[in-house]
C-alpha cells in the first residue's frame, strides 16, 4: 500500500444534488459539508454520562478512515452516532445532507452499513443463509429473494473469501472465518459508506492482518468508503488514507496518518513515549514504544523528548 | 402469469419469482412441516368432533361440515362440538404464535407467556371477577384479558431498560410470575366453596363448554393480529442477531419489539380468557416446530400450526382416556409440557447454553 498523497480524493456531489432538488427549505436539508458523512458539533452522552461535546467529524469520501485513541476516548461512541444507533443529544449527524435520524431507516440503510462489536448468529444458520441476511434493506414483503440479491450475496462470499462455506454452519467456523462471514453480509447490503467497529479484535494476528487486507481492497478496488475502529495504532497508520486521533471526547488530530503520526502526537493521544520510524514494509509510519528504563529514565531527568527518524529504504 | 422456480445456493429455500420482479421465498422443509401440521389438525378436529356421549363416524362429520348431514347429527356437530373444537384450534394457534415471538424476542426457549406470568396475570384477572364478584363466563373472560394486559405492560415497564434484552425479560417475567401466584392463592383462599371450585376448574384450562360466543372474539382477534405480525415477521428474523446488526440493516428495532410484544400479550391474553391458561402449550409448540423445521428464524407460521395441533390432539387425548368433560385438557396439555420442559433443561445443559 503507498503513502497516500492527499487524505481525501473530491466528492461526488450527484447524490446530494438530486437529494436537494425535491427538499423543501427545512433547515435540515442544507447542505453543510462537501462529504457524505459528517458530524456536527456533536454532544454524546449515554444517560447522563456525558463522552463527547461538540464533537465535529467529517469523513472524507472515498477514504478508508481509522479512528483511533485510548480505552474509553470515545471512538466507539462516535462510530455508534455516526451509524444512528446512538442519537446525539445535541448537533446533528448528516448523511449525503440530511439529519441521519429523520431517514427513512431502509434508506440508510441502503447507504450506509456498520459491522458492529457484538452480533450473535443464530442457532443453525448456515453461511449463505447469514450473507443472505444483508440484502434485508433491498426486500419487501412480495420482493423477497431476486436473482440480484443471489448474485450479490455470491459475490460477496467470493470477495470475502467464504463463498466455499456456503453450506456450513456459522457456529462451527473459527474467529477469523466468523468475522469473514459477518463482513460478507455487511458487503451484500451494499452499501457506498461502511463503518466497522472494532473488527480485528478477538482475532489472532494472522486473522487481523487478513480482515484489515480484505478492508483495504475492498477500498480500493470496490471504492467504498471505510470508517473503522482500531485499536492497534501501527495497524491504523499502516492501513489507513485518514486517520482520526481522539482522546477525551475531542479530536487531537486528524489527516493522513504520515502527515500527523509523530512521537509527540502518540504521547498527546495515548500518554506513551515512543519513537516513530518508517514502517520496512510499507514506509508508512511505524510506533515503537520506548523501553521500560528509557521512559523511566526519560521521566527522572525531565529530558525533552526525542524523535528518532530512520530511513529504512 | 408464468411462474419460475429456482434454487438458491445454499439449497433449503427456493425462491419462487414472477416476470413482474416479485419473489417470495418459501424454505421446502419448513414449508412440509406446515402442511403436514395442517392435516394432523384437521384430521384430529374431524376426530375430536365425532368424540363423544353420541359417536359419530369421521366420514358422517365430515359430510356434516359440509352442511349434508341429518338435523340430529347437525346440532350435535355445529352446535355443540365445532365451536368448542374451533376454540381449541384458535387458542393453540394462538398460544404457538405468542410463544414463539415471546422466545424470539427474549432470544431464550425460557422466554415464554407461560415462564414469565402471563397465564398467572390472566389467571389473577380471571380470579378477582369469580371471586370478588361471582361474575359470569363472559366477565370472567374480560377480566383474564385485563389482568394479561397489565401484566403485560408491569413486564415491558420493569423490563426496560433502554429496550428489552433477554435474560432480563426473563428474571423479570419469573419475578411478576411469583407475585401473581401469590395474589392468584391468596384470593382462593378468601373465596366461598362454590367460588374456589369454579376457580380451580377454570385455572387447570378446559374447552368443555366452549361455545360459537368464545369462537368470535377469538377469531376476529386473530384475524387482525395473525396478519399484523406475519408482516413483521422478516424484522423479527433480523432482530435475532442482535439489536445493532438489526438496527444497521435498517430494521426499526423498538417499534418492531413493541408492536410484536403487545401482538403476544394479546395472543396470549385473548387465548387465556377463552380457555384459561392451558399450560405448556406456548412453551412448547415453538421448540418442537422449530426441531421440526431445522430452520433459524421465529418460525411463527409452524409453531402457530403446531400449537393448534397439540391442543386439540391433547383435547382429543383427554377426552379419550378419561370421558368427555373428565379431564381438563390443561392437565394433558401440563403433563406433556412438563416432561418436555425437563427435557430442554437437560439438553440445553448438556449444550453449555444453562
Amino acid at each position: 500500500m503507498s503513502r497516500p498523497a492527499a487524505s481525501a480524493s473530491r466528492p461526488d456531489t450527484s447524490a446530494s444534488a438530486n437529494e436537494n432538488s425535491d427538499a423543501s427549505a427545512n433547515e435540515n436539508n442544507k447542505r453543510s459539508t462537501v462529504n457524505r458523512l459528517s458530524a456536527e458539533n456533536v454532544t454524546l452522552a449515554y444517560d447522563q454520562r456525558v463522552i463527547a461535546e461538540q464533537l465535529s467529524v467529517e469523513i472524507p469520501d472515498n477514504s478508508f478512515t481509522v479512528i483511533v485513541g485510548p480505552n474509553a476516548c470515545g471512538k466507539s461512541t462516535l462510530l455508534r452516532a455516526l451509524s444512528r444507533m446512538l442519537k446525539p443529544s445535541q448537533g446533528r449527524v448528516l448523511l449525503d445532507g440530511q439529519v441521519i435520524q429523520s431517514m427513512p431507516a431502509k434508506k440508510v440503510a441502503r447507504t450506509l452499513g456498520l459491522l458492529p462489536q457484538s452480533s450473535i448468529a443464530p442457532d443453525g444458520i448456515t453461511v449463505g443463509d447469514l450473507v443472505g441476511r444483508g440484502r434485508y434493506p433491498h426486500q419487501g414483503l412480495l420482493r423477497q429473494w431476486s436473482t440480484e440479491d443471489e448474485r450479490i450475496v455470491r459475490e460477496s462470499m467470493e470477495s470475502t473469501g467464504v463463498a466455499e462455506l456456503a453450506d456450513r454452519y456459522v457456529d462451527e467456523l473459527s474467529g477469523g472465518q466468523r468475522q469473514r462471514v459477518w463482513i460478507a453480509m455487511a458487503l451484500a447490503q451494499q452499501t457506498p459508506l461502511l463503518l466497522l467497529d472494532e473488527p480485528t479484535t478477538f482475532l489472532d494476528i494472522q486473522h487481523q492482518i487478513d480482515v484489515l487486507d480484505l478492508c483495504a481492497e475492498l477500498h480500493e478496488e470496490q471504492g467504498r468508503t471505510l470508517v473503522a475502529v482500531l485499536h492497534d495504532l501501527n495497524h491504523a497508520a499502516r492501513y489507513a488514507t485518514h486517520l482520526i486521533a481522539l482522546r477525551g471526547g475531542t479530536v487531537i488530530a486528524e489527516g493522513a496518518p504520515a502527515e500527523i503520526v509523530t512521537a509527540e502526537l502518540v504521547e498527546e493521544v495515548f500518554g506513551l513515549r515512543c519513537q516513530v520510524i518508517d514502517d520496512p514494509e510499507t514506509g508508512t509510519p511505524l510506533v515503537v514504544p520506548a523501553a521500560r528504563r528509557a521512559r523511566a529514565s526519560a521521566v527522572d531527568a525531565e529530558k525533552p523528548r526525542e524523535t528518532v527518524s530512520t530511513e529504512v529504504s | 402469469m408464468k411462474t419460475q422456480v429456482m434454487s438458491k445456493p445454499a439449497e433449503r429455500s427456493r425462491a419462487v419469482r414472477t416476470p413482474g420482479g416479485l419473489s417470495v421465498r418459501l424454505d421446502v422443509r419448513a414449508f412440509t412441516v406446515v402442511a403436514l401440521l395442517l392435516v394432523a389438525a384437521l384430521t384430529a378436529s374431524v376426530v375430536l368432533i365425532g368424540t363423544g356421549d353420541f359417536p359419530i363416524p369421521a366420514g358422517d362429520v365430515v359430510r356434516t361440515l359440509l352442511g349434508n348431514g341429518d338435523a340430529g347429527q347437525e346440532f350435535i356437530v355445529n352446535e355443540l362440538r365445532l365451536p368448542r373444537v374451533l376454540v381449541g384450534l384458535l387458542v393453540g394457534a394462538s398460544l404457538g404464535l405468542g410463544g414463539a415471538l415471546f422466545q424470539s424476542i427474549s432470544r431464550n426457549p425460557l422466554g415464554s407467556p407461560d415462564v414469565l406470568g402471563l397465564s398467572q396475570g390472566a389467571t389473577a384477572g380471571a380470579l378477582v371477577v369469580i371471586v370478588l364478584f361471582s361474575g359470569s363466563a363472559t366477565q370472567v373472560a374480560l377480566g383474564a384479558l385485563v389482568g394479561g394486559l397489565v401484566t403485560g405492560l408491569a413486564i415491558y415497564v420493569l423490563a426496560w431498560n433502554r429496550g428489552v434484552h433477554g435474560y432480563r425479560l426473563v428474571l423479570v417475567g419469573i419475578g411478576v410470575s411469583a407475585i401473581a401466584t401469590a395474589v392468584n392463592g391468596y384470593l382462593i383462599t378468601k373465596a366461598d366453596l362454590v367460588d374456589a371450585a369454579r376457580a380451580v376448574v377454570w385455572m387447570t384450562g378446559s374447552l368443555n363448554g366452549r361455545d360459537w360466543t368464545q369462537v368470535r372474539p377469538l377469531l376476529l382477534m386473530c384475524l387482525i393480529l395473525v396478519p399484523l405480525v406475519l408482516a413483521n415477521a422478516r424484522g423479527l428474523r433480523m432482530m435475532e442477531m442482535g439489536d445493532d446488526v438489526s438496527y444497521a440493516l435498517g430494521v426499526r428495532v423498538e417499534s418492531v419489539r413493541l408492536l410484536l410484544m403487545v401482538s403476544a400479550v394479546l395472543l396470549t391474553a385473548g387465548a387465556t380468557a377463552a380457555a384459561g391458561p392451558v399450560s405448556f402449550v406456548a412453551l412448547t409448540a415453538p421448540q418442537l416446530a422449530r426441531r421440526l423445521t431445522r430452520s433459524p428464524g421465529p418460525n411463527l407460521v409452524p409453531a402457530m400450526c403446531m400449537g393448534a395441533t397439540l391442543l386439540i390432539v391433547a383435547d382429543w387425548a383427554s377426552q379419550r382416556a378419561f370421558g368427555a368433560d373428565q379431564l381438563p385438557v390443561g392437565v394433558v396439555t401440563g403433563v406433556l409440557g412438563g416432561v418436555y420442559l425437563l427435557w430442554l433443561l437437560v439438553t440445553e445443559r448438556k449444550a453449555g447454553r444453562i
